[in-house]
């Protein structure tokens, strides 16, 4: 049973399809974390590792089939990558405290790429949200927008309202039951994504 | 006030379907506690040291009679038959049961109430002045944004995990009662030169661990970019806030690290892209809103009652209570009254279900109907006429309501601390309640005046003490209760954070400790000083020597 749930924007409709993409992740990291007085060095201000050249160089791409490798991997192989990318074989994921500006940067036109996707580690990072939201808004980008990593039920209405397209529901859960929260409010008040008028502009509420 | 539509009650019956099943989830063992409790949190509900707490939604402080009676109906049904009023204008029940939770939410849904992100780490209820819309003072009624902004920050899909609690107040007056420096986003509303409605936004303010009165980031912003200017904010956070430390979390810290030139030129940047975005507000909006907000028919009165007038000068009792809970009104001949919900030797905020009722029958008599919750932990009928202020006062007096103590020692600002929050360090209604057995006696109290004594648990300052005239702080030593005790702290537009006067006491020895720093005040005061003037003038040096001074009686004794 796949656990892709997959949000087709024309119809309005969400269904559990099967996964055509391939998540290519980085090997682990040698670096212990450095920590002086007490402060991580390594870390921004928010707390994360940042990808070693070991990593980059360790990471193994299969050598065929749609992909998706982090955006590290990219910038660093984009010669070697550029034939799958012209086949629309390649998309590109990202961590939520990576920047948009990184991933902008590599493209003329975002719109190439088939596939973005976004990994959250733990529920609780909400980054993920603003993150699409300006993928949408401010880049404009209009391919299918992906969540993966901690995704529960429970972010999905949010999610959808911030743009994401498709949603890799965690392996110990049932895509299945997850369907339904992609509509648990009918009626939102503020403007996002998904629909951009807030309820004042959408209804006459006098 | 605010009425529910159809789209309202739609989105809180929705949110009751959704927190059932989440409910039903949990108690399946489907969800992890880790995975219930963010949920569970947006919903209100904590896991206390006791039984779990439920915190209801009482936007911007107000509630209907109807409201209120529900809320002592369900404080009967569901918990021990009370419930306490906290310092952002919420209810808490302290002994609910979770199972019980969805039904309590169906119940609230009924009469257009909810316990939405009322915890949990997203934009909570927005906060404002208890007097809004009947105070002289005021140039702009903020609750009619107050609502726009609730419904805008409801579910909001981008912030619904931020990276810490989020809080908005709103202002309406020069003299700021809603404390808007000391919030993540404070929000003065003015007439600029041109007559528009305009706002200053402060940013960054909060108490907590590391306390810290907000910066201004706009002097000026048109109202109709409330929102949209609020997203910006917002979204910088969002993206760069902490998220590795839970006590560095809060936006104060963020701006605070990139200093509030650089957080402001972010916040602007990201702003010049949502100007005018839709979320903008629209006039239309704004007016139907409006109309929600100070419509009553009040009746044409004389300023003075000349049988109010009588009364106040042969009964003393009752002067004493006019004297310091009621309030002067912007309609001639109505005043404002506050319920004390402070008697001496009770927890600050409690109220029973008994005592909610007879505070709906009163909104109901004497104030359209409709009552406010102070950040203060009282209750407020905002709209009484003088001629029937007596009659209040009597039924008030016969339920316990009419301590006439607003603004004095005794009306301590308190978390619910030790007894039950699992945050606590060290219990604080019982402190609160040894300093009010100490100082009942009300001449005394009148005679000491203005003062404000706020008390909280631990750390996270949810009594505020950092901007108490005195302030106490619950810590922890080698495992036991201790207090910390500073002065000097102050809300309003001149603001200040209070100043540490030495190690910290003992539950015992607390009544003193408050004790002595009257007394060096009483001793010290010019006849126009308030307590808080005289420590600001005579700095902290006085009352720490008197509060440390060797008692040799004491000593000789354990010698
Ligand atoms: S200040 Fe601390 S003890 Fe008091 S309610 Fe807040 S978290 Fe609990």
């Amino acid at each position: 049973m796949s656990n892709l749930i997959k949000f087709d924007i024309e119809n309005k409709k969400a269904s559990v399809v099967e996964n055509e993409w391939q998540c290519v992740e980085l090997p682990p990291s040698e670096v212990a974390e450095r920590v002086q007085a007490g402060k991580v060095v390594l870390f921004k201000l928010t707390g994360e590792n940042t990808v070693t050249e070991a990593q980059i160089a360790n990471t193994v791409i299969p050598a065929t089939g749609k992909v998706i490798v982090p955006l590290s991997v990219y910038a660093a192989k984009k010669d070697a990558l550029a034939e799958r990318m012209d086949a629309s074989a390649l998309g590109i994921w990202l961590d939520t405290h990576e920047t948009l500006e990184s991933l902008i940067a590599q493209f003329d036109d975002i719109n190439r790429l088939p596939i973005i996707a976004i990994h959250v580690a733990r529920f609780a990072d909400g980054r993920i949200f603003s993150l699409g939201t300006l993928l949408r808004t401010r880049y404009g980008y209009k391919n299918e927008l992906r969540a993966f990593g901690d995704v529960l039920r429970d972010q999905l209405f949010f999610l959808k309202r911030s743009g994401f397209t498709s949603f890799l529901i965690r392996a110990d859960r049932s895509a299945d039951e997850a369907l339904a929260s992609l509509n648990d409010f009918s009626a939102p008040y503020q403007g996002a994504v998904d629909e951009p008028k807030p309820v004042f502009q959408r209804y006459n509420r006098a | 006030m605010y009425k529910y539509d159809a789209i309202d009650q739609k989105i809180v019956d929705e949110r009751v379907t959704q927190y059932r099943d989440q409910t039903r989830r949990y108690l399946a063992g489907e969800l992890s506690e880790d995975e219930f409790r963010p949920l569970r949190l947006q919903n209100g509900l904590y896991i206390q040291r006791h039984a779990p707490m439920l915190r209801i939604a009482v936007p911007y402080g107000m509630l209907s009679s109807k409201q209120l009676r529900k809320l002592g109906d369900i404080a009967k049904k569901y918990d021990k038959d009370y419930g306490h009023f906290s310092t952002r204008q919420n209810l808490q029940l302290n002994w609910p049961k979770l199972e019980d939770t969805p039904d309590i939410l169906a119940e609230l849904a009924t009469v257009e109430m909810h316990a939405i992100q009322t915890s949990g780490n997203c934009i909570r209820n927005i906060t404002t002045d208890q007097f809004a819309g009947i105070a002289p003072d005021e140039i702009i009624d903020p609750r009619a944004m107050a609502e726009i902004m609730r419904q805008w920050s409801t579910f909001h899909p981008e912030f619904a995990l931020l990276p810490r609690k989020f809080k908005i107040a709103v202002s309406g007056t020069k003299d700021d009662r809603a404390v808007v420096q000391a919030h993540d986003i404070g929000m003065e509303f003015y007439k600029d030169a041109a007559g528009k409605l305009a706002i200053k936004v402060w940013v960054g303010g909060g108490l907590g661990r590391t306390p810290i009165l907000g910066s201004v980031i706009r002097e000026h912003l048109e109202w109709q970019h409330a929102l949209t200017y609020c997203e910006a904010i917002i979204r910088v956070y969002n993206l760069h806030g902490r998220r590795d430390n839970i006590y560095k979390a809060r936006i104060k810290i963020l701006v605070k690290a990139l200093g509030i030139e650089e957080f402001k030129r972010q916040v602007e940047a990201e702003w010049a892209h949502l100007k005018d975005a839709p979320n903008t507000i629209t006039e239309a909006e704004l007016a139907r809103v409006s109309t929600y907000f100070g419509v009553f028919d009040y009746a044409k009165l004389p300023a003075y009652d000349a049988s109010f007038d009588a009364t106040v000068a042969s009964n003393p009792a009752f002067a004493a209570w006019v004297k310091r809970c009621t309030h002067a009104h912007k309609i001639p001949g109505y005043r404002a009254v506050t319920l004390s919900l402070k008697p001496h030797g009770k927890a600050p905020g409690d109220a029973t279900s008994a005592q909610m009722h007879t505070v709906a029958d009163l909104a109901e008599a004497y104030s359209f109907g409709e009552l406010r919750v102070s950040h203060e932990q009282n209750l407020i009928l905002a709209d009484v006429k003088l001629s029937d202020l007596f009659a209040v006062w009597e039924k008030a007096r016969a339920n316990g309501l009419a301590t006439p103590n607003i603004g004095l020692l005794t009306d301590i600002i308190c978390c619910p601390g030790g007894d039950f929050c699992s945050l606590a360090n060290a219990k604080s209604i019982p402190i609160a309640e040894a300093i009010q057995m100490q100082f009942d006696n009300l001449d005394y109290l009148h005679d000491i005046g203005d003062i404000e004594l706020n008390i909280s648990g631990c750390m996270n300052a949810c009594g505020h003490h950092h901007v108490g005239h005195i302030g106490i702080l619950g810590v922890d030593k080698d495992g036991s209760e201790w207090y910390q005790v500073s002065i000097g702290g102050k809300q309003g537009n001149d603001a200040s954070i209070g100043a540490v006067i030495g190690p910290s006491f003992s539950a015992e020895e607390m009544p003193q400790v408050v004790q002595k720093l009257i007394d060096v005040y009483v001793k010290e005061r010019t006849p126009e000083e308030r307590f808080i003037d005289t420590v600001r003038r005579l700095g902290i040096a006085p009352f720490k020597a008197h509060v440390y001074a060797r008692d040799p009686a004491k000593e000789s004794a354990t010698a």
